[in-house]
């Protein structure tokens, strides 16, 4: 017998080049294709097995629905399979580093997740007696210390939904102030930098306060000049609303004079607390002169982002403001009994009012003390120190071949300018290749100051080995936009969808899955 | 640390590469005077996972969950039964730890449940667009007679006797910041016609609720005509999600603007969120929306794919002439009111509602029956009012005591309003035949 001694090819044939193979299914391998909800489920299918209701007499006097809702169902492995196959799509924080700066990505303990999930706190009523939650308001309580311990300030109000409501809410908490001193119909201007997240206006023009931009200065900071010249006129200043570390990763070197000078100014500091992340444990806010700062408990105490909420924004208070922040909040009585004050009345009748039905995130509230207690005073502070090293380890390795937007050391995040790249590649492109990396792209284009703007926040969870394979990946794409390596204007190749037109969902927007003709007609 | 990956040979080498002493050299700009020494005094040391999960189960402990006995409080959150696999989808963490879907080509898996989550939304309040999702209810209705007032370009809201007093709060909180003025009507459990009436000329809108916080079921037609005659919008309201699957939705009964909350669909009560708020509204408003929308569109390729869209009304985009200063939506709440809808489906909905209306209909004849029980409420879905002979506190203390957790006393939503003697009711699909038994029987003993 003679062995057969071919063997199985081991090379790639010449096939193997086939540059794009269309497939029957539209899936691609791993990647399964899947249709639209709509378009796979019926309104008789039902993934949920309930009792036969008994047919009883209705009692909504007649104020019944006329028309149903048509919507489809799928029986459970139908669904799961349907949400699977829709997660393969989306790039997360578990799969790779994720450098949106400013947004802070950072990885999210699954401790967190499974406290939360306790039914002791996740299936409790809001207005269940306050007797049956006291452990809940405990839990509020706690974080509230650990939140104003870590922020030097006295008060915090914790009932904000996310950051951009922490600012409304901080910005209220100015205005109510204003009112009790009468000045509240006079003193209406606020000053945001112009390098201020775009929350930060919108806040204050909700809250009825006008917006005075101030100039930023050639190292990224408040320009001081500009400031001064802004406050000459003082009688109309309600405050300012500065990010601290600010939006170009930067810390506001003047930020005890700008203090100094809103303060002799009349008005108030609202410090925008995305970037607390940075300073957390080294640097507490109540130590620049703040008056109101909002955190996001998702950022820097990593709740889950969960591709958009849900956030959570307690607003620390100083003693200047602190009578007057929104209801609810939590005391403890001699006794120790917990105790909500849930109305603008007693302790509370200086209080701005009430925000948000309820008491706030709690959900996100269980998971950032779980958080908090992982890592301890001392841990924290190493957060702050590791976002800040991988940040500046990221602008080092990468300033030979990109263009830093500052000079020097920088925050959380670095900061580089489009002023590396040929004519013609724009920082989308360099954005876009990143992603074919196997990388989720940087915060683009954001803060508006430094033209083609790339922030890239690798947060304090990322090991040095993930960092220098990122930056590799950076550095190539990066030297093929210096090159102007045109392929780079078609990415990403690799992706679950090509570069999508913006324009034209915004042109003719359709924003619901509308059944096709011809199936309307079969209806009708 | 069990979530710092660094090593300290790697922070030293990474200090060599950067050509910094120590860490101490990024924190040069803070003012002397602000720097610590040392670590935050006050706060105890990190910890394992062990003792932290510990000390968190013994601070859960000390709460009585909803699930633990005979549970009847709803007034703006229910307790619904949460399939498992809703909980598994959003812990996937392609969603769990994902952003906002600023990169579309990586998001899509995102993108595509909102697409769908805002078709489901649109049908269930049978209205033409809905948003991405809000941070809850009642900042929903905040931004929605916010909303009535740009497209109105008029300055009054006037509000229910029976929208839910938080609602009532959160959206004259952010109406009188912005210069509107708001006309609250008498606290009334079947009010909502009023609104029909208090109408005029300059009323931007009137906001009405159905179901309202006393449970009242309403049809809100005529309000509707009446606004319209005058050129004002009408705001429906609702704090159920669950009822829009048997009761007169927001679209039918000519609304301009559905504002609700989503919990009761796919969320757990949390004590009061995370929750998801429904925004929806007539297709020629949709440019003064409020929130992230997600619409349909291309890519390079031709394929069919989705984006975050009409970014021109957002904060980013157009800072202080934003519609509405809101970055996040309420993104993994509404994968779980999607998930659990699409488990659901159009007739099980229904069917869930009526299970609900039901256990409702059961619990009022029971306590109904008990005398010197008025029942106040005169159509409901799933929750009502009673009127018991006994100041409200102590019944339900005494309920508390029997093991049955009895409502809400009206009293702590509206303190002043001579609510005494009255209590806020619901039951749902998870009310059992046991449940309102006991509850008869402990409220009989105490009456």
């Amino acid at each position: 017998m003679t062995m057969n001694t071919q063997g199985r090819p081991t090379a790639l044939s010449a096939a193997a080049a086939l540059p794009r193979l269309d497939t029957v299914s539209g899936s691609r391998g791993l990647l399964q294709h899947e249709d639209l909800l709509f378009e796979i489920g019926t309104p008789e299918t039902t993934g949920v097995d309930l009792p036969k209701p008994k047919g009883l007499k209705s009692r909504l006097g007649g104020v019944a629905r006329k028309v149903d809702t048509g919507l489809p169902g799928l029986s459970e492995p139908q669904a799961v399979r349907h949400y699977m196959r829709l997660s393969q799509r989306n790039y997360a924080i578990d799969l790779g580093l994720f450098p949106l700066g400013s947004c802070t990505m950072k990885h999210n303990p699954r401790l967190n997740e499974k406290m939360a999930r306790l039914p002791g706190f996740a299936d409790i009523h809001p207005l269940q007696p306050q007797a049956t939650v006291q452990g809940a308001l405990e839990l509020i309580d706690e974080l509230a210390t650990w939140l104003k311990t870590l922020t030097g300030m006295p008060s915090v109000a914790m009932s904000p939904k996310a950051g951009a409501h922490g600012e409304l809410c901080g910005m209220l908490a100015i205005r109510q102030a204003l009112i009790a001193r009468g000045e509240g119909g006079t003193r209406t201007r606020v000053m945001v930098p112009e390098s201020a997240h775009g929350t930060n206006p919108a806040t204050a023009v909700q809250c009825g306060f006008i917006v005075d931009e101030i100039k930023a200065n050639a190292r990224g900071r408040v320009d001081m000049d500009d400031l001064k010249s802004k406050l000459a006129r003082a009688d109309d200043i309600a405050g300012i609303m500065l990010t601290n570390p600010n939006t170009c990763g930067l810390f506001e070197t003047d930020i005890r004079e700008i203090a100094d000078l809103i303060h002799a100014a009349g008005g108030y500091f609202y410090c925008d607390g995305a970037n607390f992340n940075a300073i957390v444990g080294r640097v507490r806010p109540g130590d620049l002169g703040v008056d109101a700062m909002h955190i996001n408990l998702h950022k820097t105490f990593s709740t889950p982002h969960g591709g958009g909420g849900p956030g959570s924004g307690p607003t620390v208070f100083s003693e200047a403001l602190a009578a007057y922040a929104p209801v609810p909040f939590v005391t403890r009585d001699e006794d120790g009994i917990y105790r909500l004050v849930e109305h603008v009345e007693g302790e509370a009748s200086e209080s701005f009012g009430r925000m948000v039905a309820f008491h706030g995130q709690m959900g996100m509230f269980v998971r950032a003390l779980t958080y908090m207690l992982s890592h301890g005073a001392d841990g924290l502070k190493q957060v702050a120190e590791d976002a800040v090293l991988n940040a500046n380890y990221v602008q080092a390795r990468l300033r030979h071949v990109m263009t830093p937007a500052f000079d020097g050391f920088c925050m959380h995040e670095a900061l580089f300018s489009d002023a590396f790249a040929a004519d013609g590649i724009e920082t989308i492109d360099i954005a876009k290749a990143l992603i074919d990396e196997g990388y989720h792209p940087m915060t683009m284009y954001f803060p508006l100051v430094v033209h083609g703007a790339m922030l890239i926040e690798p947060t304090e969870t990322e090991s040095k080995a993930e960092l220098d394979r990122f930056c590799d990946a950076l550095e190539s794409v990066a030297r093929r936009a210096a090159q102007g390596d045109e392929t780079l204007k078609g990415a990403p190749y690799l992706a679950p969808a090509r570069r999508l037109d913006e324009t034209r969902a915004a042109r003719k927007p359709v924003l619901k899955w509308t059944a096709p003709v011809t199936q309307q007609v079969a209806a009708e | 640390m069990r979530y710092l990956p660094l090593t300290c040979e790697d922070r030293a080498s990474m200090l060599a590469t950067i050509g910094a002493k120590s860490a101490d050299d990024f924190y040069a700009d803070v003012p002397q005077s602000a720097r610590l020494k040392t670590k935050i005094a006050g706060l105890p040391d990190h910890q394992g996972e062990l003792a932290v999960e510990r000390y968190m189960t013994k601070l859960a402990a000390k709460n009585r969950s909803a699930s633990s006995g005979p549970f009847f409080v709803g007034a703006g959150a229910y307790k619904h039964h949460v399939p498992a696999t809703v909980d598994m989808i959003i812990q996937r963490s392609e969603f769990l730890t994902t952003y906002t879907p600023y990169q579309p080509e990586i998001a899509q898996g995102t993108l595509q449940t909102l697409f769908e989550f805002q078709t489901q939304v649109a049908a269930l309040t049978a209205m033409d667009v809905a948003n991405a999702s809000m941070y809850d209810g009642s900042t929903a209705c905040a931004e929605a007679a916010v909303m009535a007032a740009r497209v109105t370009k008029r300055k009054k809201v006037i509000l229910s006797g029976g929208l839910h007093p938080h609602y009532a709060a959160a959206t004259r909180l952010l109406c009188e910041a912005q210069g509107l003025t708001v006309v609250q009507l008498t606290v009334a459990i079947d009010g909502e016609g009023e609104l029909a009436r208090s109408v005029d000329g300059e009323t931007a809108c009137v906001i009405g609720q159905s179901p309202n916080v006393f449970g009242t079921v309403s049809d809100l037609s005529g309000v509707a005509k009446s606004a319209h005659d005058k050129g004002a919008l009408l705001v429906s309201v609702f704090t159920e999600a669950v009822s829009l699957g048997l009761v007169t939705p927001p679209g039918e009964m000519g609304a301009d603007i559905a504002a609700g909350e989503g919990q009761s669909i796919g969320n757990g009560l949390n004590f009061g969120g995370p929750y998801v708020g429904l925004f929806a509204c007539r297709e020629k408003l949709v440019r003064q929306m409020p929130g992230r929308l997600c619409g349909e569109t291309v890519d390079a390729d031709g394929k069919r794919g989705f984006v975050l869209t009409l970014s021109t009304r957002e904060q980013h985009i157009r800072r202080d002439k934003a519609t509405s200063n809101i970055c996040t939506n309420s993104g993994l709440c509404a994968l779980a009111f999607t998930s659990h809808m699409t488990l659901l489906g159009g007739k099980g909905l229904k069917q869930l509602a009526e299970l609900n209306h039901e256990a409702a209909c059961e619990l009022a004849d029971a306590l109904g029956a008990l005398k010197g029980v008025e029942m106040l409420t005169p159509r409901f879905f799933n929750e009502f009012a009673i009127r018991t002979p006994v100041d409200a506190e102590a019944v339900l203390a005494m309920l508390d005591e029997a093991g049955v957790v009895g409502g809400v006393r009206a009293s702590r939503l509206f303190p002043g309003d001579h609510m005494g003697d009255v209590i806020l009711v619901a039951a749902t699909e998870c009310t059992t035949a046991e449940d309102i038994a006991a509850y008869a029987a402990a409220l009989k003993e105490i009456i």
